[in-house]
């Protein structure tokens, strides 16, 4: 029998930032894990399998498990790992602590504002899904704990920026170390992304408690994704910045660029906000030339990521020759497969290619027309948020949770596995939908398995449905491995410092920043963001002045 | 390392303007087949009173109407339905459609073709289409509206 003694030292005492970021990272697993529940239901959903009325004392609907899915996986967990990472990574850049009473303000924050936008979604109160558009209206908790939830992210904000002023302080005339360079740059595109979230939520808040009467679905629309789409650079980012910054180094090799790495950030800056009405192609009230305004800034966003795959390939295949890979691709078979965070990364960004391909298809005009709304998109997101962000987080939390608690990580083989599953389950589960959505236009968001009739108007795709049903068994035992394999890490008491990574694996470059004119000029960070903030004022500007000066406002319904 | 770093440097240099330069092409081809190839795209009709749709103006009866040689169809799109409940063309004849809906977002994707219109509350949508093949087309509701939203299925008729 175990005898338990009082706990000897605090882990803690001396890194206090490892108990906060992995508080941080540890919750949004946790909201990830139950999220996750619910998406081989969506999935089987999509083969015509309906196991909701299974559900039925529990959860009442099928929107209300989609609601639950998409706000835990696309919001909160996504913004918890950001907090771990893109705070914890510059911290131990810099070898600077972080305020500490402030990243627990925000850790409680985050929390808190989970717990009450919990409540009306687990009692059916806010099935309004993660896009919450008016005139659907949900509990007031479920706006107040949302804007609570996304506000913590603005002491994140402060907390490098602060920590940054601090090394620039003592460090006069020095080039800002690469992660926290990207830190900062990710912080400052997600405050001004984050606004228009922000003012929406002033809005619903405020109809909420019945002090106006409506809010204009339009204008609410706009908002949302006015910070809908570069949300998704809020997503990608950490992913991207890890793969800078510790892929080279866990494959084996080194970073091919380092003031391109900066270039790529700062597009991301100018390039993130700017784009939000390729979501409103089909919108009527938006003028068709700022919609091809948008279009080209939205081409334009493409960029970064086209040099993202330049510069990961590169490095990559510089480890692999390091490695011994020999010949034109040899260098890949060189790549350590087997370290199961290399493995995230390399299968992430294999999806992340026919992903990007498809984001093109969206971002144009005119094709976009074929696509909006139907089970493309969710086939889309899945390719990107679903498969290279998520496989980056977890291929990450692989050595990261490790590396904050000194528990080696449990069941190695699993967390192998579960990287291969789940890039088979995404990959056969986007192409059912991306076909499915295309040829079919089978919609996106439809309990269709609960509807004899939309079953029989689509009944033409049920060969491509079977895949569906395929994949979400496949995810779900890939779940089940990703989920032990952590939380079992994580929960252990045996503690072994010689089997973790006592450092972040940061990157060595091949071409540094000393000397090189494009890092002097990526690091004027005020001043790419003041151009940002004008790019936004030009292709927002007149179209939120029109909306906000001739509100025509609708009464909120409760229709599920 | 000086050798590498600098073939590195020729094809990142090559690739980058192998990203801008199909990225022109991409955005040239939209605008191009925008301008030429009849776009169906949704524009704004003017703007409403989402609470008196169903008993005000056009909206309140919904219909077909031949003017000239062209369709005008005015389309409520309601939670969860279509009204007109059965549309009728005449192939190769232009139709407008006027959509807009009384209560929550919807939308009017008529499969088979290139009409995908987001159905706001309180904004006219307008959109023109001329069908080329006789035949049924479902339409389809894309933008989730409550419980019954799956059910959002309907038909036109174009006929020969």
């Amino acid at each position: 029998m175990a005898v338990k003694s009082f706990p000897k030292i605090d882990v803690y005492t001396g890194a206090p930032e490892k108990k906060y970021a992995l508080y941080m990272m540890m919750l949004g697993f946790a909201a990830l894990a139950l999220g996750t529940l619910f998406g081989p239901l969506q999935a089987f959903n999509y083969g015509g399998l309906d196991l909701y009325p299974l559900l039925k004392p529990v959860f009442q609907n099928y929107y209300q498990g989609l609601s639950l899915h998409g706000v835990l996986n696309a919001i909160v967990f996504t913004q918890l790992f950001a907090q771990a990472i893109m705070v914890y990574l510059p911290a131990r850049e810099l070898g600077l602590r972080p305020n500490m009473t402030l990243a627990w303000v925000s850790f409680w924050m985050a929390l808190g504002g989970l717990l009450l936008a919990a409540v009306p979604l687990l009692l059916n109160e806010a099935s309004v899904l993660y896009t919450f558009y008016a005139p659907l209206k949900a509990h007031w908790a479920f706006y107040v704990g949302a804007a609570i939830f996304v506000l913590s992210s603005y002491v994140s904000i402060y907390l490098v920026l602060e920590m940054w002023a601090r090394w620039r302080k003592a460090n006069p005339g020095k080039i800002t170390p690469l992660a926290t360079f990207m830190a900062v740059t990710f912080w400052l595109m997600w405050f001004l992304a984050s606004l228009g979230l922000v003012v929406e939520a002033l809005f619903l808040i405020a109809w909420s408690f019945g002090l106006v009467a409506g809010v204009d679905p339009l204008l609410m629309r706009t908002l949302f994704w006015y910070t809908g789409h570069p949300i998704v650079y809020f997503w990608l980012l950490p992913a991207y910045t890890l793969a800078y910054i510790t892929l080279p180094k866990l494959a084996g090799g080194k970073l091919v660029s380092d003031p391109l790495s900066r270039l790529v950030f700062i597009l991301f800056l100018l390039f993130s906000v700017p784009v939000g009405f390729h979501h409103q192609f089909s919108d009527p009230g938006i003028a068709p030339y700022w919609k091809m305004i948008h279009t080209v800034l939205t081409m334009f966003v493409a960029v970064p990521s086209l040099i993202t795959a330049f510069t990961i390939a590169a490095s990559l295949e510089v480890a692999g020759r390091a490695n011994g890979g020999k010949g034109l691709l040899g260098w890949i078979g060189a790549l350590p497969w087997n370290n199961p965070t290399v493995l995230a990364f390399l299968l992430g960004f294999l999806a992340f290619i026919p992903g990007g391909a498809g984001g093109m298809v969206n971002a144009s005009f005119n094709l976009n027309q074929n696509v909006h709304n139907t089970v493309w998109i969710p086939g889309h997101f899945h390719l990107q948020v679903g498969t290279l962000v998520t496989m980056a987080a977890m291929g990450t939390a692989f050595w990261l949770i490790p590396h904050l608690t000194g528990k080696p990580l449990v069941a190695r083989g699993m967390a192998l596995a579960s990287q291969w599953l789940w890039f088979i389950g995404m990959f056969i589960m986007t192409f059912a939908l991306h076909w499915m959505g295309f040829l079919y236009a089978i919609p996106r968001r439809a309990h269709i398995s609960g509807s004899p009739i939309a079953m029989e108007a689509y009944k033409e795709s049920s060969a491509w449905m079977v895949l569906n049903i395929v994949s979400g068994i496949i995810l779900l035992i890939a779940a089940i491995l990703f989920f032990y394999v952590i939380f079992a890490t994580a929960l252990q008491n045996r503690r072994d410092p010689s089997q973790v990574m006592a450092e972040v694996p940061f990157t060595q470059v091949i071409s540094k920043p000393e000397g090189s004119s494009l890092a002097l000029l990526t690091e004027r960070v005020w001043f790419w963001f003041g151009i940002a903030v004008v790019l936004v004022l030009l292709a927002y500007g007149p179209v939120l002045f029109q909306m906000f000066t001739n509100m025509n406002p609708v009464p909120g319904q409760r229709l599920w | 390392m000086e050798h590498q770093e600098h073939i590195i440097e020729r094809y990142e240099r090559a690739w980058i303007l192998f990203g801008l330069a199909m990225i022109t092409v991409f955005i040239i081809l939209i605008g191009y087949m925008m301008l030429t190839m009849g776009n169906t795209n949704p524009v704004g009709a003017g703007r409403i009173d989402a609470t008196k749709v169903r008993t005000e103006g056009d909206f309140a009866n919904p219909r077909v109407e031949q003017v000239g040689d062209e369709y005008v169809a005015y389309v409520q799109a309601f939670a969860f339905g279509y009204l007109p409940a059965e549309m009728r063309f005449k192939v190769g004849k232009k139709v407008t459609f006027y959509i807009t809906s009384p209560d929550v977002q919807h939308s009017f994707h008529v499969h088979n073709t290139n009409i995908n219109v987001q159905v706001i509350p309180g904004e006219i949508a307008k959109v023109s289409f001329t069908f080329t093949q006789p035949g049924e087309y479902p339409i389809i509701c894309n933008e989730y509206c409550g419980i019954g939203h799956a059910n959002m299925i309907s038909k036109l008729i174009v006929e020969p």
